[in-house]
């Protein structure tokens, strides 16, 4: 007789032909009815209309049919609640039969079925059945438990089920003790915090005891349960370990790998100077090896947690690398689990074998593998310093064969070769340029930039490799960008003279015509960098970079605690926790390996402090990928933060290419003396200050593209920078230094504040304000020489700024400054110089020049500076201007903490050049009606309310220029609380 | 735990699919089909996640067994699990095969139920199975009581792989001692690493519940002995044909904890065939052959291949169904074939030469050469070179293994050792037997 027919009815009129057919009497048609049915169900065809015609079938004496209509309802109940009740008496009046298989039957399908109304009437038949007489029943009860918990767990609580659960721990048939266990473990783990599984030293007695009789899956579970014990000490952790030991044994790879978590993890609490301790070392590696001789799938799953072991305790396997060497047929998933596992087991001692191996790996078919031989390749290089001349000229002949992917692989091994031996293979170079054009990943052409850029003093044509990079620019992927801009620095940095011109080129390219924020962000830094301090730049992006270390791809160390505790189950198989992959909170709880407890002397005998320090605190050294390494180069460069420091220039508001001059030069240093003199008598020369600011301001304008992307760029560049502070702030912290100290009568002058602190200027340190003085405007320096050599000819520039502020003279410093002296200078200023808009808008930058370099530096004024002595307006005038000015262009701001009155005020705002044109009283309030005229003809009209006994006056200011009220608001402040 | 099992044809159609967890959908039947059956690319991975639902593959002939789940099961198990499932339903309707999957089915969702409570793994023994599902299905009211608590005691007991009053009119058993030797050769005829793993196969027929006592030449027992009492002439001359065993696993009628501590293997053995044990040896393996390749590249058109074998053990024996497998490059458009023993022939579609000798004694040689013509190509890879491979199969166990005795105790019914009859074979054949060339 065969089923298979039941498969292939597919007339139209088939569910009603079921239909009569499951009402027939006979039975021997019903029973075909009912396999129709199911095959229907199988294939995924609807059959619940038939429902109550199945469920009909039931009353039945047939096992089969019973069976068969159990399987329906499972599938249906949950979508035929209602009628799902009428099976509920048959499977009632079924716990009660006396053939123990019936009653197993009926338990075990009614918890399948998840239908409230028939969870209600399950509880009773549930309590009896677990109290059954006959084992069978009770190990079925045990996991209805489960099942229960998971329709309706509330309800499992109430009806006191877990504490039945938990007594069948104690049961004297070792499957229901199992079966408790896996429920109970469950159920654990969906209430992490409950107690339920109160492990004591009895119930894991009990469990041992029972880990013996049971079959291999209850075994498993016993095992699993286990793994979550934490023993009080190691005494009692030795004792589960010597009871655990012999299901190594056991032909169940399941069990296997669940004993050796329980072993793994209790291990960590063992002290290692135990003689057990190396026995259990000893008694682990032959079952692991074992597990490689079944079937594939169970051999991934082996493979992936022999991963995990060999990181934890490389002791384990470390004599066993022949077992790990890839057989022909070995499908793809073990091949590739092998290969991993033998490059972390590389040694000195095998490392021959090993390389014989991965050369007869790399002529194999499959690309991934073949890849991953040459990496393995250049991994042992890296781990086993004796072989790698041996890899690399491996490696050498790999590049022969001219395959294209070997080659690429090959490649960005190389690279970590070279960066973990510098100078020691560079002869190879020539190969590898040779074989630059067959380059198609972006992992192999920055491999290949990065080497170019690395040895570029050794590469006659490096700067045509490059070059011929560059033309295709915007197509490379960012990885490539990155590395080309890195590389074409590093070539500048060695050959300045004949790359300037590349050199700019990447720059624009990473700077204007990029999106990409990193990329935009390494370019400015290696733009500020070359600009502000060449010689800085050179130590910063050649310095001695640190060699890789020789770990690779390791597991993150808790990571890699968390897994072992997993041993066997799906997230050693992913490498990932639980979490990573479960939803919801089932098991998603951390697990950790035990301390090593009680004997804490042990712990710290050195020995084991030693072993332990090799595991735990010894970094976790992967190779950073390029990105990594430049993002160090980059934070380096931004170390030193200094809070006093005023916000640091950006590079893009110099005048870029005449910076990028300057820059050249110093770093020719002494090669092009001529050029540099010449620079200097420029900046030197009494010329007039239009003239210089002129020649400044002319190369800044030079390209019109700079201004826009000036417009667009400070958006991107606090980001970049990170570590400077941001604008707003750092002018904050300026104005907020000033209002500790007191005022001078008439004009507002901010305490001398560091500009330019000694460590970034070589040992020149730049204090100073800015004062008004009887319609002048000064600029008071202090110059201060905290170098150990004489410092002459000094000169000072200005770049171009919102209010066109200038020297108005040479700066006339006593020359030579000696070491550790101080001279204050006073700069007269002018506001006829060429006039930017600056971002804040009180910004000024500047470059000052010593004998020993040029130094830029940028501060910010205060906007009183500006006021002049003729700001005051007429009544009339004012109230039309007042009116005039629309009313979007008025800005209130709120001075707190002032607590003088009107009078005081108005004396006290009028040193600083803000006249009151009227007053007002109101009340308690007095209103100040004031006008300030800029230097530059701009006129602000202001009132500020005071009320007496308030601290807290209001301003309000109107200007045709809105931008400035602020500066204005905060002019007011810091006048009226000094 | 596993949340469902599902069982395709080739085309991916679903011919069972059991659904054990409420987490688990239908949809999860077409995303394994979709993603897994039907992608073009070989399988990477027994384990594929797809949609944080996990899927565990395993392929027989042409079906897919798969099992589901989305939580953080015990993966060894899952695949133990399946590697069981094809056992109990190659003891139940033989070859796994779509048609009789399909005549089946009812059957089959019957085992599930039993095997696999809530997706956990219940007693999977197909000797305790077969007590109670049967493919005529039972009639509860013709047990009775005893006969069903008999059941259920088996299913759960502590003997759950035998059933009680087995009983036989000669008690008879029947022990294989069966090897696979693997070995990989360097072409200068290094080995690089060889092993034999190794099963012992009992047929028993014996009444009643036989406790049984299984001993080998196992170096560590005879050491033991050795030391304790015996006289130490005796302990060295058994030494010598002593072996070390690396590693072994047993059935789960074997007492692993008497084992652990007395390495002493004790067991009452299920009824009928079952495997008491695997082993796994490295050290002083015999290999019974020894493959010399020669090859020699004519020109670019033209290979010459010349593999002598050698066998290595006693003349008496014989060596059978030897088979060499010569690779042979994938442009090869004629080869030449001569040998002095057995038949060569070149098989395209397989890209190898095969030669089968029937018979070989030992301590003997044999030489096949061959002449490649290969056609001209401009196809830049290299030619892999896969090993040269051997099958063999010969009356002696590689590994050195010998059985010393089974003793068999009844206490309760009335026969003693010496009258069970018992008879012991040793089979060696070739694992994955390879020579690089």
């Amino acid at each position: 007789m065969t089923d298979s027919k039941y498969f292939t009815t597919t007339k139209k009129g088939e569910i009603f032909e079921l239909k009569a057919e499951l009402n027939s009497d006979k039975k021997e048609k019903k029973k075909e009815a009912v396999k129709k049915v199911i095959a229907s169900m199988t294939v995924g065809k609807d059959v619940s209309a038939l429902f109550p015609d199945v469920v009909n079938c039931m009353q039945t004496d047939n096992l089969e049919l019973k069976k068969l209509v159990y399987l329906y309802l499972m599938n249906y109940a949950k979508s035929q609640p209602d009628m799902a009740i009428m099976a509920v008496n048959t499977f009632v009046k079924d716990c009660e039969d006396p053939n123990p298989l019936i009653r197993a039957l009926a338990v075990r399908t009614m918890g399948c079925i998840r239908v409230d109304k028939i969870t209600e009437y399950l509880c009773e038949p549930l309590r009896k059945c677990l109290k059954d007489e006959d084992p069978y029943v009770r190990k079925t009860a045990a996991v209805c438990v489960a099942k229960l918990h998971d329709i309706n767990a509330q309800l499992v609580e109430d009806q006191g089920f877990l504490d039945t659960l938990k007594d069948l721990i104690s049961d004297s048939n070792p499957m229901v003790v199992a079966n408790a266990v896996a429920a109970l473990s469950e159920i654990a783990e969906s209430h992490p915090n409950s107690n339920l599984l109160d492990l004591n030293p009895q119930t894991i007695n009990k469990l041992l005891t029972a880990l013996n009789e049971c079959t291999e899956w209850g075994q498993i579970f016993i095992l699993d349960c286990l793994a979550n014990y934490t023993p009080r000490d190691d005494r009692e952790s030795q004792s589960i370990c010597e009871r655990v030991t012999p299901r190594l044994s056991h032909a169940n790879s399941a069990v296997v790998l669940s004993a050796v978590k329980v072993l793994m993890k209790f291990m960590e609490m063992l002290p290692k100077d135990l003689d057990y301790y190396g026995t259990l070392l000893k008694k682990l590696a032959p079952p692991l090896v074992t597990l490689l001789s079944a079937e594939p799938e169970l051999q991934y799953v082996a493979l992936r947690n022999i991963n995990l072991i060999v990181q934890k305790r490389p002791e384990i396997l470390k004599h066993e690398m022949k077992v790990f060497f890839v057989k022909y047929n070995d499908p793809i998933y073990v091949k590739l689990e092998k290969l991993d596992i033998m490059i972390r087991l590389a040694s000195q001692a095998n490392i021959a074998q090993v390389l014989a191996e991965l050369k007869e790996y790399a002529t194999e078919v499959d690309v991934d593998f073949v890849r991953k031989a040459v990496r393995a390749i250049g991994r042992c290089a890296i781990k086993v310093e004796q072989s790698a001349e041996r890899c690399v000229s491996t490696l050498l002949d790999l590049i022969q064969t001219k395959v294209n992917y070997v080659v690429q692989e090959a490649i960005v091994v190389i690279k970590d070769i070279f960066r973990k031996y510098p100078n020691k293979y560079e002869s190879v170079i020539a190969t590898l340029c040779e074989n630059l054009d067959s380059l198609d990943e972006p992992e192999a052409r920055a491999a290949m930039i990065w080497i170019v850029g690395e040895y570029a003093e050794r590469i006659d044509n490096a700067d045509e490799l490059l070059e011929s990079f560059l033309e295709g620019f915007h197509d490379e992927s960012t990885q490539v960008q990155l590395q080309l801009l890195t590389a074409i620095v590093k070539l500048f940095l060695k050959k300045p003279t004949e790359t300037q011109e590349l050199v700019q080129q990447v720059l624009s390219l990473a700077t204007q015509d990029s999106d990409n924020p990193d990329l935009r962000d390494r370019g400015y830094i290696y733009w500020r960098l070359l600009s502000t301090d060449p010689v800085a730049a050179k130590e910063v992006v050649l310095a001695e970079k640190p060699l890789i270390s020789e770990e690779t791809d390791l597991i993150e160390p808790t990571l890699l605690d968390e897994l072992i505790c997993h041993i066997g189950t799906l997230a050693s198989v992913y490498h990932k926790p639980p979490s990573a992959f479960v939803e919801g909170g089932r098991g998603v709880q951390h697990k950790r390996l035990p301390a090593r407890a009680g004997s804490g002397e042990s712990a710290e005998s050195p020995d084991v402090g030693q072993a332990v320090s090799a595991v735990s605190d010894a970094p976790p050294a992967v190779i950073p990928s390029q990105g990594d390494l430049l993002g160090d180069l980059l934070n380096l460069d931004l170390a030193p933060p200094t809070s006093n420091v005023p916000p640091v220039p950006s590079s893009m508001q110099m005048g870029a290419m005449d910076l990028l001059g300057g820059g050249l030069d110093s770093l020719m240093g002494d090669e092009s003396e001529t050029s540099a003199s010449h620079y200097r008598t420029e900046v030197q020369s009494p010329q007039p200050p239009e003239c210089s600011e002129r020649e400044l301001g002319g190369d800044v304008g030079g390209s019109p593209a700079m201004g826009v992307s000036l417009g667009g760029a400070p958006v991107g560049m606090p980001a970049g920078l990170g570590a400077a502070p941001a604008v707003g702030g750092g002018l904050g912290d300026l104005f907020d230094l000033g209002g500790g100290v007191g005022v001078t009568a008439g004009s507002y002058i901010p305490p001398k504040t560091v500009w330019l602190p000694a460590m970034k200027a070589k040992g020149l340190e730049i204090s100073g304000t800015f004062a008004r003085r009887s319609g002048v405007i000064h600029m008071d320096l202090s110059f201060t020489n905290k170098a150990m050599s004489v410092m002459t000819d000094f000169a000072i520039q200005f770049n171009k700024n919102s209010f066109g502020l200038a020297p108005a003279g040479p700066l006339q410093v006593l020359t030579p400054l000696s070491p550790n002296q101080t001279v204050d200078v006073s700069l007269p200023l002018s506001t006829t110089g060429p006039v930017m808009k600056m971002e804040p808008l009180n910004n000024l930058q500047v470059a000052v020049k010593n004998n020993i370099d040029v130094f830029y530096f940028s501060c910010q004024y205060p906007i009183s500076l500006l006021f002049v002595e003729d700001g005051k307006m007429d009544r009339q005038v004012f109230l039309a201007t007042w009116k005039d000015i629309p009313s979007e262009n008025e800005a209130q701001f709120q001075i707190k903490d002032c607590h003088l009155n009107s009078d005081a005020a108005s004396n006290k705002l009028q040193g600083s050049n803000i006249f009151t044109v009227a007053k007002r009283t109101v009340d308690t309030q007095d209103m100040l009606y004031q006008s300030v005229k800029l230097t530059n003809g701009i006129w602000m009209l202001a009132e500020l309310r005071i009320q007496t006994g308030n601290p807290n006056s209001t301003l309000s200011v109107k200007c045709r220029a809105p931008e400035v009220s602020q500066y204005v608001y905060q002019c007011y402040e810091l006048i009226l609380r000094n | 735990m596993i949340g469902g099992l599902f069982i395709y044809n080739h085309k991916g159609e679903v011919l069972i699919s059991r659904v054990y967890r409420d987490d688990i959908g239908r949809n999860a039947v077409d995303a394994f089909r979709v993603n897994v059956i039907h992608a073009r690319q070989q399988v990477r991975s027994p384990v594929t996640n797809i949609a944080r639902t996990s899927f565990f593959h395993v392929k027989r002939s042409n079906i897919w067994l798969a099992a589901v789940t989305k939580q953080n099961v015990n993966a060894a198990m899952v695949f133990e699990f399946l590697y069981k499932m094809c056992d109990v339903m190659t003891a139940y309707f033989g070859k796994i095969s779509e048609e009789n999957i399909k005549n089946n089915f009812v059957l089959i969702y019957e085992l599930l139920d039993e095997i696999l409570d809530f997706g956990y793994p219940q007693n999977s023994e197909t000797g305790a199975l077969k007590t109670f599902i049967t493919q005529q299905g039972i009639k509860s009211q013709l047990q009775t009581k005893e006969e069903q608590s008999q059941i259920t005691s088996q299913v759960t007991g502590q003997i759950g792989w035998r059933r009680e009053g087995i009983k036989y009119r000669r008690n008879e058993l029947f022990l294989d001692v069966l090897e696979s030797v693997n070995l990989l050769m360097s072409p200068q005829g290094q080995v690089l690493s060889a092993h034999v793993s190794g099963r012992v196969v009992m047929k028993s027929y014996l009444s009643g519940m036989p406790e049984c006592k299984f001993g080998m030449n196992d170096k560590i027992v005879i050491d033991k002995q050795g030391k304790g009492g015996t006289t130490d002439e005796a302990g060295k001359s058994s030494g010598k044909q002593s072996i070390a065993i690396d590693d072994c696993t047993f059935h789960q009628c074997v007492r692993l904890s008497k084992f652990d501590s007395e390495r002493s293997i004790s067991f009452i053995p299920p009824d009928g065939e079952y495997e008491l044990m695997r082993y796994r040896t490295t050290k002083d393996i015999i290999l019974p052959f020894r493959v010399i390749p020669l090859v020699r590249e004519v020109g670019r058109t033209k290979l010459e291949v010349k593999v002598v074998i050698k066998s290595n053990f006693k003349p008496s024996l014989l060596a059978q169904k030897i088979e060499v497998r010569i690779p042979t490059p994938l442009n090869t458009s004629g080869v030449q074939v001569i040998c002095m023993k057995g038949k060569a022939k070149y098989k395209a579609s397989e890209n190898a030469i095969v030669w089968k000798i029937k018979r070989m004694a030992g301590m003997k040689e044999s030489q096949i050469s061959a002449e490649i013509e290969l056609l001209p190509t401009n196809d830049k890879k290299k030619w892999a070179r896969p090993p040269i491979s051997m099958n063999f199969e010969v009356p002696f166990a590689p590994s050195g293994l010998k059985v010393r005795y089974l003793k068999v105790f009844e206490p309760k019914l009335n026969y003693s050792d010496h009258d069970v009859i018992k008879w012991v074979r040793y089979i060696g054949r070739s694992g994955i037997y390879e020579t690089r060339c």
